[in-house]
């Protein structure tokens, strides 16, 4: 059984919510770039972009990050993802990174995600967006802006389905993971 | 995503989906060589062995190259400082490095199937970095990765392999890759230097390089392996030069897009002239910068998958 978490309204309106936050703590948008973690953190950066250009009317840096090379579990023996492009044409230098990712569950991806991070530069400083989080931590990790807090049974599965990659906006939970 | 081989021994046995896979991950490493950190953690702690027995510059530096931009550790041998000078057979030599447990070998001989016959005694993955006159996989692999990024597509295109196809694994390679990948090729050259048989591969087979550039869009140049033209095949270099060398009058009916590679070494004003190789026409640089791609998706595409736990 699917219950909805999140309908298309509320996303917009966590959205809209994180990017005044965003704003807020950075103290406008000059020195921020934000970042969007394959796959869907990529529609929620160029949603944050939008609505923070649109607010503070000035061009933000956006990057895209697939952190694929840089996950802990490939020696594993799990069939790979297939990689992707990582795209940041930008300095980090003097940058606050917005890390953007559609769930925060154990962690492991925003370790992975800072690592790729660094090697492109070094930021002023990273903070994390996510619009849900589920919790079930496995590193020292914590999010800067949260969509919404999620506690979730381990087992269960947070869906997150966004209109630039699934053609419609709702966040679900399943009930039973297969 | 999975290679249907274990081993890279050429591109006989490569898919359409694999040559595919390969190409499309190759596009997204190309980035990681942009970068001011040219490295990725990727296949930390494995090691990848180089065995070359033959001379080689730009293919035994890119796959050192590839394998250290993603933090593998890489160790070359070349067959002159090899136990194999002390009369120690191919064999035993690759069965030996394997005991030290490495992830990959890469491996040229002079020698066709070599590496073939290698893959039957050892376990880890082979990568065939040139055998003979049979394949050199990875060279082809990086030829379609060049083609594919300028014309954005390699079905239905037209290709010309120029040259020494005789003694040449990377014509094969190609032509396999390329028939795989729906594009048509027509070898050119003079009549010794084009093996009887090569029409029964499907490829066109012309003796005029003037009408067979005219329709095609990528003319690829083989090197006249001048090691191997005291064989009598040739009368002179010149007069090689004075029908086969690509010029721009041999150019000047062809197409303006028309792409021009070399696999390298070129031997300038024998097999392409001046003017031709540094035009803007002309990808042979790409090719080496697509090279490094090329082979570090083979290591990742081929390490990955292998380190299945088999219980």
């Amino acid at each position: 059984m699917n219950s909805t978490l999140l309908n298309a309204k509320d996303i917009s309106r966590a959205i809209n919510r994180i990017s005044h936050e965003i704003l807020e703590r950075n103290n406008g948008a000059g020195n921020i770039a934000l970042v969007g973690i394959r796959t869907r953190g990529v529609a929620l950066s160029h949603r944050l972009k939008e609505k923070i250009e649109g607010i503070e009317n000035i061009t933000v840096d956006h990057g895209i990050l697939d952190i694929t090379l840089y996950r802990d579990d490939l020696a594993e023996g799990i069939q790979k993802p297939e990689l992707k492009k990582t795209e940041i044409s930008f300095a980090l230098e003097n940058k606050h990174i917005i890390l953007c990712d559609d769930v925060l569950f154990t962690g492991r991806t925003i370790r992975a995600a800072i690592d790729a991070l660094m090697d492109f530069g070094r930021p002023s400083s990273v903070q994390l967006a996510v619009l849900i989080d589920r919790g079930h931590r496995e590193l020292p990790i914590r999010p800067d802006y949260v969509g919404k807090n999620v506690p979730t049974a381990k087992s269960k599965r947070v869906q997150v389905l966004l209109n630039e990659e699934d053609g419609e906006d709702k966040v679900m939970i399943q009930e039973h993971s297969k | 995503m999975l290679l249907s081989t274990k081993s890279i021994l050429g591109t006989t046995e490569l898919t359409k989906l694999d040559i595919q896979q390969i190409l499309d991950t190759a596009d997204s490493f190309k980035e990681i060589s942009t970068r001011s950190i040219k490295k990725v953690p990727t296949l930390r702690g494995k090691t990848i062995i180089n065995l070359f027995f033959e001379p080689s510059t730009r293919t035994r530096t890119s796959f050192e190259i590839a394998g250290k931009r993603l933090s593998a550790d890489v160790i070359n041998i070349s067959g002159s400082t090899s136990s194999t000078v002390k009369g120690e057979n191919l064999i035993d030599t690759a069965r030996n490095l394997e005991a030290m447990n490495p992830d990959i070998l890469v491996v040229r001989h002079q020698c066709s199937g070599a590496p073939a016959l290698l893959s039957q005694f050892v376990d880890c993955p082979i990568i065939n970095a040139g055998d003979g006159a049979h394949e050199h996989p990875s060279q082809a692999l990086l030829d379609l990765l060049t083609i594919r990024s300028k014309k954005g597509k390699l079905e239905g295109l037209k290709v010309a392999i120029v040259g020494d196809i005789n003694h040449s694994r990377v014509a094969r390679s190609n032509i396999k890759a390329m028939q795989t990948m729906g594009m048509k090729v027509c070898v050119v050259g003079p009549p010794p230097l084009i093996p009887k048989d090569f029409e029964s591969l499907g490829v066109e087979v012309s003796h005029n390089l003037r009408e067979a550039v005219k329709d095609v869009d990528v003319v690829m140049v083989l090197r006249i392996q001048l090691e191997r033209q005291n064989q009598g095949l040739l009368s002179s270099l010149r007069e090689y030069s004075n029908y086969f060398c690509l010029t721009s009058e041999s150019l000047a009916n062809s197409k303006d897009d028309i792409l021009i590679i070399h696999p390298g070494p070129v031997n300038r004003g024998v097999e392409i002239a001046l003017d031709v190789m540094e035009s803007s026409r002309s990808l042979i640089l790409n090719q080496v910068t697509s090279g490094v791609a090329i082979r570090m998706a083979l290591f990742y595409l081929l390490l990955g998958e292998n380190n299945a736990d088999p219980n």
